[in-house]
């Protein structure tokens, strides 16, 4: 528990004055504009958005700026500013299978129907640092080849017509909302996902990463990846019909994990599944994981007892905003709660005839 | 004079004029305040559609109890809050004339880790004055009176507290609550 | 109306140059919508995340009615959008068509052309190789 303080208010305001000054940099370099940071720092720009849960480039940009960088920082504004918007209702589930792909991989197989679209990607390069950025050269134009823009089918697809995967049949129960209810368990997968494509992508990262290590090994494989863009459509009440609102950018991952079957299913694959705001793959591959993980129970697996397979773990951890508020608060005035603690070691060092010690100023 | 017309010209303002209207009525049970600002169609009295404007939107669903079910009427409550038309069970608020939204037991009235999670009943009447039923409670000075459409099933509802419905009390630009913490003694018989 | 909330804002409120009077039914909003996936991509519906969305209803002087829901928090977009709806309901709509309809869509094309034209450019065949010993 902490206590309200009183005072300091002259001290907060200069803090803040000298925080300004301190964001703003040296004065002599120019300052940088919220369309720099969204159109050269696109991937923090879009892990703001996909973690801050709102798709707006342009207040994520500001809210990287105000946050001097910090992602987390500014991931808390967003989400204090969503908290101010009032919502107009839910869109339609957006249809990957009509995404414009910019980028399609697929890792399981080599021939797919569409064929595989590297897109704007990093996998390629030497990872070695690139000294005319410093310069700040123009780029050339990328290369083009004539193409109409067509929707590709799922790789997972192809799978379900041989009856060797699961299968996702549509369904259109209105899924809970974690934003307006909240977070119990048991979370049905809808509230799982919702939860993990808001999580941390650090902490996703490192809950994939140890499934792929061997804690509830369920050996992934990426069926699909995808990065494109898809148009919203909701559902207007007074209009009584749907109509497209606006297109987002998301970044889609299914992976294809084996299954040696249960009781009630035949050996065939199972599916993991990631969807994510934005350019984000590393936290959609890292989501389609661990979503996989959290499925064990309701595919009759065992629960080997592992980080990723414990629902409550995964789900109240994955949070940044609820992590860092309860972790920071911490530097907060506690000096009532110290101050008992204090008299409590004092109390028990007497009961145990500890020598006094000469009391530190207080 | 169409669906999309009759809703507040400033909702910033008098959305919030009207909140802190119904804040007020819910805090001191019996105490009856004007709304106005909403022109809703018939037959809902402005009060009742000042009250929909300010506390529905899209993530409230909203049950329409008996003549309020009109076309005129959904479409009215379409445009200007989104809220989704429901049955009673599943509902957040509940709109309609005493008889209409009964029984009252079809309502949710919470779960006891989630009290809240209980319907709010607007309810139209012909007369809304400061006699009949005797109110004390929370936010009461000693005690006040209100004409209540039923002592009898408010007395029951304020059994089930901490569970049990809320009820906003309308008629024409006037409105009054009577929340489930409010103890009801029936008028006396002259 | 999908045309009008997907192209960007400038372009709408450029292209539009007639400005009837109007009356608004509901002044520009800022809100969001939540954006729904589904589980699997074909499965049970999830919630993704919203995005933020600016709607507006109007009333021309003559009675058309306009409605808009644009993605962004760009007031004017969603006018002229509301606007443009409006006015394809009266007998401007062949002109509305001609200047601000068909332009928007012809740059929307162009812009999906663009993007699938370099998409192209990455496609890669892979050829399969002896498989290392690992």
């Amino acid at each position: 528990m902490y206590v309200a303080v009183k005072g300091g208010e002259r001290a907060i305001e200069n803090a803040h004055a000298w925080l300004a000054e301190e964001r703003r940099g040296d004065p002599s370099v120019d300052a940088l504009s919220i369309e720099q940071i969204r159109e050269q720092l696109s991937l923090a720009v879009n892990r703001v958005m996909a973690e801050g849960s709102l798709y707006d480039a342009d207040l994520a940009a500001l809210a990287i700026k105000q946050a001097r960088g910090d992602l987390i920082e500014a991931i808390f504004l967003i989400r204090a500013y969503r908290t101010t918007l009032p919502r107009f209702g839910g869109s339609a589930p957006v249809d990957t299978g009509r995404m414009t792909c910019a980028r399609r991989v697929s890792a399981t197989f080599k021939d797919v129907p569409g064929g595989q679209i590297l897109g704007p990607t990093f996998d390629y390069t030497h990872r070695l640092l690139d000294f005319k950025l410093a310069a700040d050269g123009d780029v050339p134009d990328a290369d083009t080849r004539s193409a109409e823009p067509t929707h590709v089918p799922h790789v997972t697809a192809f799978l379900n017509r041989e009856g060797l995967i699961e299968d996702a049949p549509a369904d259109d129960t209105p899924p809970p909302d974690l934003t307006r209810e909240p977070l119990e368990l048991p979370a049905s997968r809808a509230l799982r996902l919702q939860a993990l494509a808001r999580a941390d992508e650090g902490f996703t990262l490192g809950m994939a990463y140890s499934t792929q290590r061997g804690y509830a090994r369920n050996h992934a494989f990426v069926g699909e990846l995808r990065i494109g863009s898809v148009p919203v459509e909701m559902d207007i009440p007074e209009l009584g019909f749907a109509v497209e609102i606006g297109e987002i950018e998301v970044t889609e991952c299914e992976t294809v994990n084996q299954f040696k079957g249960s009781k009630t299913e035949p050996p065939q694959f199972t599916r993991g599944y990631g969807l994510v705001f934005g350019q984000t793959e590393r936290k959609a591959i890292s989501m389609a994981l661990v979503d996989r993980a959290l499925r064990w129970e309701e595919l009759g697996e065992d629960n080997q007892g592992a980080p990723a397979q414990d629902a409550e773990f995964v789900l109240y951890h994955g949070d940044n905003i609820q992590a860092t508020g309860f972790l920071e608060h911490i530097k907060l005035p506690h000096y009532v709660d110290f101050q008992s603690e204090l008299e409590l070691v004092r109390k028990l060092r007497r009961e145990a005839g500890a020598p006094p010690v000469q009391e530190a100023a207080e | 004079m169409t669906a999309l017309d009759g809703g507040f010209h400033s909702p910033a303002t008098q959305s919030a004029t009207a909140f802190r209207g119904v804040m007020t009525v819910m805090a001191q049970p019996g105490h009856i305040v004007s709304l106005t600002g909403a022109e809703p169609p018939a037959p809902l009295s402005a009060a009742a559609g000042a009250v929909v404007l300010t506390l529905c939107d899209a993530d409230t669903a909203l049950h329409l109890a008996g003549e309020m079910d009109s076309p005129e009427v959904r479409e009215w409550i379409a445009f200007h809050t989104g809220a989704p038309l429901t049955a009673p069970a599943d509902c957040a608020f509940a709109l309609g004339r005493w008889d209409a939204l009964m029984p009252l037991a079809q309502f949710p009235v919470g779960t006891a880790q989630y009290p809240d999670r209980s319907a709010t009943l607007i309810v139209e009447v012909d007369r809304l004055d400061a006699c009949g039923a005797t109110l004390t409670g929370p936010g009461i000075q000693d005690r006040a009176q209100l004409s209540v459409p039923d002592t009898d099933a408010l007395i029951a509802n304020h059994a089930l507290f901490p569970l049990g419905l809320d009820f906003i009390l309308t008629c024409e630009d006037r409105v009054a609550a009577v929340p489930r913490s409010t103890t009801l003694t029936a008028p006396e018989v002259n | 109306m999908g045309l009008l909330a997907k192209a960007p804002a400038a372009r709408v409120t450029a292209l539009l140059t007639e400005h009837p009077a109007f009356d608004w039914l509901r002044p520009p909003e800022v809100g969001s919508t939540m954006v729904r996936g589904r589980a699997g991509g074909t499965g049970a519906p999830f919630n993704l995340g919203e995005i933020t969305v600016t709607r507006c209803a109007l009333r021309l002087s003559c009675g058309a009615v306009g409605h808009a829901y644009v993605q962004g928090r760009d007031k004017a977009h969603a006018q002229a959008a509301a606007l443009v709806d409006a006015l394809m309901q009266t007998e401007a709509a062949p002109r509305i068509r001609d200047t601000v309809l068909d332009p928007l869509d012809r740059e929307a094309q162009a812009k999906r052309r663009t993007r699938a034209a370099k998409a192209a450019a990455t496609k890669v065949e892979f050829f399969t190789m002896v498989r290392g010993e690992d």
